[in-house]
C-alpha cells in the first residue's frame, strides 16, 4: 500500500508523525484521557512541525502536501492518540479547508497563514441542538443589517471550539426580510456576542474540547461571509467530503492502535500452557482484525487519492468514512476481547480506544446517513447506466 | 562556519537478524533501517552551531548502498544543507582503516572546519571513524563530546569521562569530534524540511574509486548468539554446597 500510494516524503510524514507520537503524545495520552486536559504544548508543537497545515497550499503558509499526506499523517496519530488526531484534523479539514476552497483572496490571506501555522487553531460549527443529521434545518439566523450580519442562534457539539482563534459556521442568511439560503460565516471568537460554553463531559475524545456555542445578537463584518449562499448550501457541503476522510484516516488509526496492542498481548499472555495467540479463536480475531484494517486504509487512501486528482468523491468518501468507522468499532471491541479482563481495565489502554471509537460512526455524518448517501450515489450511477 | 557530519544507516535495533547462506553478512532484506543513534545527535549538534552563528554550511557524508538515500533524505529534511553519498555494494567494507581513508578522501577536498561523527556505530560498534579521520587530517581530535561551544579560532568541547566525571578542553580549530548520544534534543524534520530535501543536492561518489589501501580487517563469519538457560543443582553435605557455590560465584558469575 505504501508503494501504491506513498512517494518518499509521505514516508518521510509518516516515520515523523509516528516518532513524534510515540515521543511526545504516548506517554501522557492516558494522563489526557483521564483528566480531559486540552495540550496545548503538543498542537504548539505540531504547529511549528507543520502538521496543522498539511494541505494548506505553501502560498497560504501551508505545507503544500496533499490529502493523501494529510490522511497519512491523521492515521498515525491516531494510532497513539484519537484526541489529539481528531484536533488537528477539526483544525484542517473543517476549520481550515473551507476558507481554502471557498473563501475570497482576502479572506485567504487574513486568516489561512495563522491557521496553517497553528498560531490559532480553527473550528467549524453545524450541528445544532435541532439541526444534527438534518444539517438543513439549521435554526441560526444571520439577519444583514448595513455592513454586518446580525447573528442569533447556536451551534452543539462543536470540536476544537473552546480553544479556537476562528470558528466557521452555517447559518441562514437573511437580507431584506428575505431568507436567501444557507451560508457559513467566519467570526474571530473574541466577538463579545459568542458565548462559548463548558466541555462537553465526553465517552472518548476527552481531550479534544468539543463544546455548545450561543450566539446573541453577535455582529460579525459582511465581508466574513465565505462564499455566496446563491451558490446553494450542497456547493458548500462538498468542501466537506476532506472531514469524512478525516474520520475514515481517525478510524483506521483507532483500529489499528488498538490492534497492535492486542496482537502484541497474543504473544506474551500465556493460557493453558500456551501463547493465545495459539487458540484459532483468537488467532483468527487477528487475522479478521488485520483484513478490515486493510481494507479500511484501501478505501481511505484511495478516496484521498481520487481527491487529489480533482475526483468527485462524495460515494468513496462515503464509503471509506462508513466502513473504516464501522470496522474501528469492531476492531476495539475485540481487541478488549483479546486481552480479556485486562482489556477491560485502563492500564493497557485498549478501553480507550474502544471508548474513541464509538463517535466516529456518529461525527460528520452518522452511518445512517452515509448510507443514505451511498444508495444516492448508486442510484445516481444506475439512471446514467440505464 | 563548514560543518561536515557523518551519518551512518544501521538496521533498526528492534530488527529479528538472519544471517546470509554465505555466513558474510546480515539478510537485508525485509530489514527496517534507520539513521544510527550517536550520528542524530551529532547532526543535531551540527544544525545547532549553524543557528547559533547565524551563517555556515552543513553537509553530511554517508557511506553505503543505494539504501541509504532514505537516511540522507532524513539529514537534508532535518535541515542539512547537501550531502555526499559515497556509493559502496555488498560485501560492505569493515575496516576502519579503509573507510576512515575512504572519507578522509572526500572531506579534504571540503575542507570543513569541523567533522562531526557519532561515537560509534550501533551495529559494528568500532568507534574509530571520527579519530582516525581527525588525524588523517591533521585535525584537532576528541571523543565522547557532550558539548560544543565555538570560540572564535577555537572551540571548547565537554568531554564524558568515567565515574561521571567531566572534562572541559579548548582545542584549535579544524577539529573532528565525536558525539556522545543525548548532549542535545535532536528535531524532528518538519514538513518544509520534508518538501526541500528532494530539491538538496546529493553527490555520488564511488567507494571503489577511492579506495586505496588494502583491507587490514574483514568478516571471515558471522554467527548470531542464542541466549540459552542453564541449570546446575549443586548437590551434597551443606559445606560442600556452600564451597561449590562460592567457587561459581568467584570464577563463573565472578562476583567480587
Ligand atoms: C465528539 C463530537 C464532536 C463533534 N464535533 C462537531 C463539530 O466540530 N462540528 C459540528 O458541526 N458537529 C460536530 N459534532 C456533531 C455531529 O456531527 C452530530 O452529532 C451528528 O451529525 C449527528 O447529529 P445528531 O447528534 O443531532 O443526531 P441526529 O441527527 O438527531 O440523529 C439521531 C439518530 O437518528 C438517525 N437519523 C437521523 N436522520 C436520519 C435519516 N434521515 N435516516 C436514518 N436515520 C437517521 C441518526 O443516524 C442517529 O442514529 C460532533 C459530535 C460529537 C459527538
Amino acid at each position: 500500500m505504501d508503494k501504491l500510494f506513498f512517494t518518499e516524503e509521505h514516508t518521510m510524514l509518516v516515520e515523523m508523525v509516528r516518532d513524534f507520537a510515540n515521543t511526545e503524545v504516548a506517554p501522557i495520552a492516558r494522563e489526557l484521557d483521564e483528566t480531559g486536559r486540552f495540550p496545548e504544548e503538543i498542537v504548539s508543537k505540531m504547529g511549528k512541525l507543520g502538521l496543522m497545515g498539511i494541505p494548506v497550499p505553501e502560498e497560504y503558509g501551508g505545507a503544500g502536501m496533499d490529502t493523501v499526506a494529510y490522511a497519512a499523517a491523521v492515521m498515525e496519530m491516531a494510532k497513539v492518540d484519537a484526541s489529539v488526531a481528531i484536533t488537528m484534523a477539526a483544525h484542517t479539514s473543517l476549520g481550515t479547508m473551507p476558507i481554502v476552497i471557498a473563501g475570497t483572496e482576502e479572506q485567504k490571506r487574513k486568516y489561512v497563514p495563522q491557521l496553517a501555522s497553528g498560531e490559532i487553531l480553527g473550528a467549524f460549527g453545524l450541528t445544532e441542538p435541532e439541526a444534527g443529521s438534518d444539517a438543513g434545518a439549521t435554526k441560526t439566523r444571520a439577519v444583514l443589517d448595513g455592513d454586518e450580519y446580525v447573528v442569533n442562534g447556536g451551534k452543539i457539539f462543536i470540536t476544537n471550539s473552546g480553544k479556537a482563534g476562528i470558528l466557521l459556521f452555517t447559518t441562514q442568511i437573511v437580507e431584506n426580510g428575505k431568507s436567501i439560503g444557507i451560508g457559513a460565516l467566519i467570526v474571530d471568537t473574541d466577538n463579545p456576542g459568542l458565548k462559548i460554553g463548558p466541555k462537553e463531559k465526553k465517552m472518548g475524545w476527552r481531550a479534544s474540547d468539543t463544546r455548545q456555542l450561543f450566539f446573541e445578537d453577535m455582529r460579525v463584518p459582511k465581508e466574513n461571509l465565505l462564499g455566496q449562499p446563491s451558490d446553494g448550501f450542497k456547493t458548500f457541503m462538498k468542501t466537506l467530503t476532506g472531514g469524512r476522510i478525516s474520520v475514515a484516516a481517525l478510524s483506521v488509526g483507532t483500529a489499528e492502535g488498538a490492534y497492535q496492542k492486542a496482537l502484541n498481548y497474543s504473544t506474551e499472555r500465556k493460557a493453558f500452557g500456551k501463547e493465545i495467540y495459539k487458540f484459532q479463536a483468537i488467532g483468527f480475531k487477528l487475522a479478521d482484525m488485520a483484513t478490515q484494517i486493510e481494507a479500511a486504509k484501501l478505501l481511505t487512501f484511495h478516496a484521498a487519492w481520487m481527491k487529489d486528482q480533482g475526483m468527485d468523491i462524495t460515494k468513496e468518501a462515503a464509503i471509506a468514512k462508513l466502513y473504516a468507522s464501522e470496522a474501528a468499532m469492531k476492531i476495539t471491541t475485540e481487541a478488549i476481547q483479546v486481552l480479556g479482563g485486562y482489556g477491560y481495565v485502563k492500564e493497557y489502554d485498549v478501553e480507550r480506544f474502544f471508548r474513541d471509537a464509538k463517535v466516529l460512526e456518529i461525527g460528520e455524518g452518522t452511518s445512517e446517513i452515509q448510507r443514505m448517501i451511498i444508495t444516492r450515489q448508486l442510484m445516481k450511477t444506475l439512471r446514467k447506466t440505464a | 562556519m563548514k560543518i561536515c557530519v557523518l551519518v551512518k544507516q544501521i538496521p533498526g535495533s528492534e530488527a529479528t537478524f538472519n544471517v546470509t547462506p554465505d555466513g558474510r553478512w546480515i539478510q537485508e532484506s525485509g530489514l527496517p533501517f534507520e539513521m544510527n543513534e550517536s550520528d542524530i545527535y551529532a547532526l543535531e549538534e551540527a544544525l545547532q552551531i549553524r543557528e547559533k552563528m547565524g551563517e555556515g554550511e552543513v553537509f553530511v557524508v554517508t557511506l553505503g548502498p543505494d539504501r541509504c538515500q532514505k537516511t540522507i533524505r532524513e539529514a537534508l529534511a532535518k535541515g542539512a544543507d547537501r550531502a555526499i553519498h559515497i556509493k559502496e555494494e555488498a560485501p560492505f567494507c569493515t575496516d576502519p582503516l579503509t573507510i576512515a581513508s575512504v572519507f578522509t578522501q572526500v572531506i579534504r577536498e571540503e575542507n570543513p572546519e569541523l567533522v562531526l561523527s557519532g561515537l560509534q556505530s550501533d551495529d559494528l560498534g568500532f568507534g574509530q571513524t571520527g579519530v582516525l579521520i581527525g588525524e588523517m587530517l591533521g585535525m584537532t581530535t576528541a571523543t565522547l563530546v557532550v558539548a560544543t561551544e565555538i570560540q572564535d579560532e577555537d572551540i571548547r568541547v565537554k568531554r564524558e569521562l568515567e565515574a561521571g566525571w567531566f572534562q572541559w578542553q579548548t582545542m584549535k580549530l579544524p577539529a573532528s569530534l565525536a558525539i556522545q548520544s543525548g548532549l542535545n534534543t535532536p528535531r524532528y524534520p518538519s514538513l518544509r524540511g520534508i518538501m526541500t530535501a528532494r530539491k538538496k543536492e546529493i553527490k555520488d561518489v564511488s567507494f571503489n574509486d577511492l579506495r586505496n589501501v588494502d583491507f587490514l580487517q574483514s568478516f571471515k563469519k558471522l554467527s548470531i548468539q542464542h541466549a540459552e538457560k542453564h541449570t546446575e543443582m549443586i548437590e551434597g553435605s551443606v559445606d560442600e554446597i556452600v564451597s561449590k557455590l562460592v567457587n561459581v560465584f568467584k570464577n563463573e558469575i565472578r562476583i567480587n
